[in-house]
């Protein structure tokens, strides 16, 4: 089974492994939901500088803004959560010092569509998105985790595969661009029209 | 699976608050109000969502303090410096054209979105003859925007966030403080009048020049939020202004052919008649 959709969760430092795990993904053919980490900065500069490395285009997601192939990137000072058909935002307080929070995306994602989710934690220099991947697997989603080894910022792959551990859960561990390769294979991406 | 099981917990508890009290949060975005409900649980010590649902339904100040922490959303003086730029430089300007100018900041928390209006307000010489109405639906939130005391360690943010909306005074001047709180000025309070309305259920209550509903149907489901820019539109004067969230559009709602962009990227629109 294809999974409905996909979130991605990264620390500011990320945003060269997402470009790898979107290389390896292709063109989307299934909603890609991404946190990305950030400083408070003015709006649309990240969605461009994400879109120009990676070569697909990233948007910022809108409140009820439905569920469509491509890239949605989590609005500074927003959590991002994905409902059913929707992507919906919340001001609510931190999480892990973190607004927009990988937890939060991961866990509402995970509530919403269970065994059609596929998560995917890249570098992060935070404990967030250790939970969130457990609450995935836990609901019968799959869970990906950047190897340690290849990450810029080991802190949340090691910690949520510590985490998957002890809940007695697994996640399949490797590159940003192997794990897009995986999700291709599984027809959540598409050979690039034009590689950019 | 447990997921259910506390999904249909929180659907008894919704059910039970509405039929008791008439507070109803049916149709509150399940996602976000999940996440809330079990702040709750965590804040007041509970092990299950139907052990906080007897609380409430059998201890009488359970409830309040509920409706509270479902409704207060996070929030800072001049948040969003962009909007609030537009605010002096695009709305103020039309609002000068009227005798008495009436604003209505729905969904008010504690209050610090409607101070920072009434200090932009008495910078452009407009508060004299304007009021703001400021509601929401928790008495308990509402009390502590009446008294408009904040702690002093937020004070610098605040002026920060002053600063980076245009405000060119010594921003100390609106506020007195002490070693913990600071609490802001007579002359910016007496110019608001707070009160309980509640967006599920309540009416129009007046006709005003310019509205606020900023990152409050952000927990609305799609009905409601219909309902509540139904509302906005009927207690909007002609040509009267609307401020959302800054990533809330009007698009998609009822009305969105009843309103032209004053700025579409800080989305603040105005009723076209």
């Amino acid at each position: 089974m294809t999974p409905g959709l996909i979130v991605v969760g990264a620390s500011l430092g990320g945003a060269e492994a997402f470009a790898g795990f979107m290389a390896g993904l292709g063109e989307p053919r299934v909603p890609v939901a991404l946190v990305l980490h950030r400083n408070r900065q003015p709006r649309g500069s990240l969605a461009d500088y994400l879109a120009r490395l990676s070569g697909v285009p990233v948007a910022e997601v809108d409140d009820s803004q439905p569920l469509t192939p491509g890239v949605h990137l989590a609005p500074a000072d927003y959590h991002l959560l994905a409902g059913e058909r929707a992507f919906r935002l919340s001001v609510d307080e931190k999480v892990i010092h973190a607004r927009p929070s990988i937890d939060v995306l991961f866990e509402s994602a995970a509530e919403s569509h269970r065994k059609q989710l596929a998560a995917v934690l890249l570098t992060a220099a935070s404990r967030d998105g250790a939970a969130g991947v457990v609450r995935v697997a836990g609901l019968g989603g799959r869970a990906y985790v950047q190897d340690p080894s290849t990450a810029e910022s080991s802190v949340a792959p090691a910690a949520a595969l510590a985490a998957l551990g002890e809940a007695g859960r697994s996640a399949r561990v490797g590159s940003p661009r192997r794990i897009g390769e995986w999700l291709r294979a599984e027809g959540c991406g598409t050979e690039r029209r034009e590689e950019p | 699976m447990e997921g259910d099981l506390e999904a249909l917990e929180i659907e008894l508890l919704l059910e039970a608050v509405a039929r008791r009290y008439g507070y109803d949060f049916r149709s509150y975005a399940p996602a976000s109000l999940r996440r809330r409900v079990r702040a709750v649980l965590r804040h007041e010590r509970f092990r299950t969502v139907s052990r906080l649902q007897e609380a409430i339904l059998h201890d009488p100040a359970m409830l309040p303090r509920f409706v509270a922490q479902l409704s207060v959303g996070v929030t800072g003086m001049f948040r969003d410096a962009g909007f609030y730029q537009c605010i002096r430089d695009e709305v103020i300007p039309r609002l000068r054209t009227y005798p008495f100018v009436r604003v209505w900041v729905a969904g008010c928390s504690s209050g610090e979105e409607v101070y920072s209006l009434a200090i932009l307000f008495q910078e452009e010489g407009l508060l004299p003859r304007t009021r703001f109405y400021a509601t929401d639906l928790s008495e308990m939130v509402l009390e502590r925007a009446r008294k408009g005391v904040y702690p002093v360690t937020s004070m610098r943010e605040h002026t920060e966030a002053y600063i980076a909306a245009g405000g060119r005074e010594d921003f100390s001047q609106y506020y007195v403080a002490d070693h913990r709180n600071a609490k802001l000025k007579s002359s910016l309070r007496q110019s608001i009048v707070f009160s309980q309305h509640n967006l599920v259920s309540d009416e129009v209550f007046n006709e005003f020049q310019l509205v606020l509903c900023r990152n409050v149907m952000i927990y609305f489901e799609r009905e409601l939020r219909e309902r509540v820019h139904d509302l906005i539109y009927r207690s909007l004067a002609p040509l009267g202004m609307l401020g959302l969230g800054m990533r809330e559009t009007i698009d998609f709602t009822p009305h969105a052919a009843d309103y032209a962009p004053v700025d579409e990227r800080v989305r603040l629109y105005r009723r076209r008649r």
